[in-house]
């Protein structure tokens, strides 16, 4: 089942942590966000293998954007 | 005296530096980016100049906007507030050579002090005591153990350019030191250009006590007493007050003793603050140097009765000292509380937003210094701090109770903040008995 990773706050995509294919466990971080000079990561909710990075370095994204997909 | 000031800041910081600069009669300058355009400091100030996009890298942080603002405006000074380029001493430079005052100490204080290396070895030549730890920067791994294995695990590897706590990282036993280099030098490459680390004994429970220091160009020094600002999240501070509860009156006379000597041992211009650990037994070692006015100034002001931004203003402008050192005596007592636009039940996660409703308390012992209205906007760009809430008193006691009183009164809807963390602090028993230290929030103290 694909599951849909969404950011838990609004920020500034900092930095993309995996790209599609990679494995990840849970609690890996997928991507980097900064928001209020912060660098928060937002994580893999389980393990799996990325399939979809929905996102830009730079991009602005709202909180409950989704940002990555998991297979 | 100046003309016409420009702030290169934002927020509750450039309205502080512009009330200051009205009372003198001078003209002032906001700079602004894109996403401060409706903002109060714009409005402040006599004349407003936009300088780039929302990014602080494309305003706030570029130095050449910033010196084409104030040549168009003719402003022939530069405050430059905290954070921001407030340490760069490339930008304090860049200023004089510009033919504009920077209002501020010197470059070269604000380079020697920002390579904490240099400013750890300056102080201990000085005679302040400091942390056992590396002499200079440790080479690599290897380097970090022999000095780890000489004072003792744990032990604490910090950014030689550090600050705001990037690059920090704890280190318990010889086998976790690898990764945690590592990963501090990783962080500490990517947020400051360099990854070079040093290594400190790390103190279990300290307080965190500065001392507020003035220089002028004549070569005097003063210092303005303590702050105690001991309750911290992620390395920054969330409330600070004066006088230092409970701080044994040797350690206090040490710590003055020792900010004046560091301050004068590098000719320290203008305000700064020299920090300091406290351990359990009162002895003191040297933290740090913050070449520039701290966000926490308004505690030394209300404590002693005494203005730090216009004494900034005319240090600046090349005249003495307004007081002598037996003219700063600590009056009152004030705290400080800092509101951020952070979930204090989600780990102080940032909370950015359109603030909705606004209602700041008043009233006698009681001031605000806010950067925010009802419509403001906190952006994702910039630092959570929505505004600060000073209480003082003729006790510490008065001081809490109306701290408490004016918590109970704030309204803000919109943002999440950090005033029901404020509150459970305000009304517990160890803030109420001065026992605090700065390990305390991760120890889980106050939460809910």
């Amino acid at each position: 089942m694909p599951e849909e990773i969404k950011a838990h706050i609004t920020g500034v995509v900092f930095q993309i942590a995996a790209k599609p294919g990679d494995r990840v466990a849970a609690g890996d971080a997928v991507i980097v966000l900064e928001s209020m000079k912060m660098e928060i990561p937002v994580e893999a909710p389980r393990a799996g293998a990325v399939k979809e990075i929905k996102v830009q370095e730079g991009q602005t994204v709202q909180e409950g954007d989704v940002v990555a997909v998991l297979e | 005296m100046f003309g016409t000031v420009l702030v290169a800041n934002r927020g509750e910081i450039a309205r502080r530096v512009f009330r200051a600069c009205k009372q003198l009669g001078l003209k002032t300058v906001a700079v602004y980016s894109q996403a401060d355009r409706g903002a109060l400091h714009v409005r402040d100030a006599d004349t407003a100049v936009e300088i780039g996009g929302a990014a602080a890298r494309e305003s706030y942080l570029n130095a050449e906007r910033i010196l084409d603002a104030a040549r168009q405006t003719r402003a022939d000074a530069i405050h430059p507030g905290y954070g921001f380029l407030s340490e760069s001493a490339r930008f304090a430079e860049a200023v004089q050579r510009a033919g504009i005052t920077f209002i501020g100490p010197r470059p070269d204080a604000i380079r020697r002090m920002g390579d904490k290396i240099e400013a750890r070895r300056l102080m201990s030549s000085a005679g302040v005591s400091v942390l056992p730890g590396s002499s200079g920067a440790v080479a690599d791994v290897a380097g970090a153990e022999a000095i780890a294995r000489e004072v003792g695990y744990p032990v604490i590897l910090k950014a030689a350019a550090g600050g705001g706590g990037i690059g920090m990282a704890r280190v318990d036993k010889a086998p976790d030191l690898a990764a945690a280099f590592a990963a501090a030098n990783r962080r500490a490459q990517a947020a400051f250009g360099t990854g070079d680390l040093y290594v400190e004994r790390y103190l279990e429970r300290p307080r965190h006590v500065e001392v507020q220091v003035f220089g002028d160009e004549a070569g005097a020094v003063v210092h303005m007493h303590e702050r105690e600002c001991s309750i911290q999240r992620r390395h920054q501070k969330l409330v600070e007050e004066s006088p230092a509860p409970g701080l044994p009156a040797a350690t206090k006379a040490g710590l003055t003793a020792a900010a004046v000597a560091g301050a004068r041992a590098i000719g320290y211009t203008n305000a700064g603050t020299m920090e300091f650990l406290v351990d359990e037994r009162g002895g003191f070692y040297f933290l740090e140097m913050n070449a520039r006015l701290q966000v926490e100034h308004p505690v030394t002001e209300e404590v002693t009765g005494l203005d730090l931004v216009l004494a900034q203003l005319h240090v600046a402008a090349g005249e003495p000292l307004p007081w002598p050192q037996s003219a700063i005596v600590q009056r009152r007592a004030a705290i400080e509380c800092r509101v951020y636009a952070e979930d204090p039940a989600k780990g102080f996660l940032p909370s950015p937003g359109t603030i909705q409703t606004l209602e700041l308390p008043s009233g006698e012992g009681i001031r605000i210094e806010s950067g925010i209205e009802a419509g403001s906007t906190v952006s994702v760009h910039y630092d959570p701090l929505l505004f600060k809430l000073i209480a003082h008193g003729a006790t510490r006691a008065e001081a809490i109770e109306r701290l408490a009183g004016a918590l109970d009164h704030c309204v803000i809807e919109g943002v999440r903040t950090t005033i029901p963390f404020l509150r459970r602090v305000v009304a517990s028993a160890e803030f109420r008995q001065g026992r605090v230290h700065t390990q305390m929030l991760e120890q889980g103290a106050f939460n809910a």
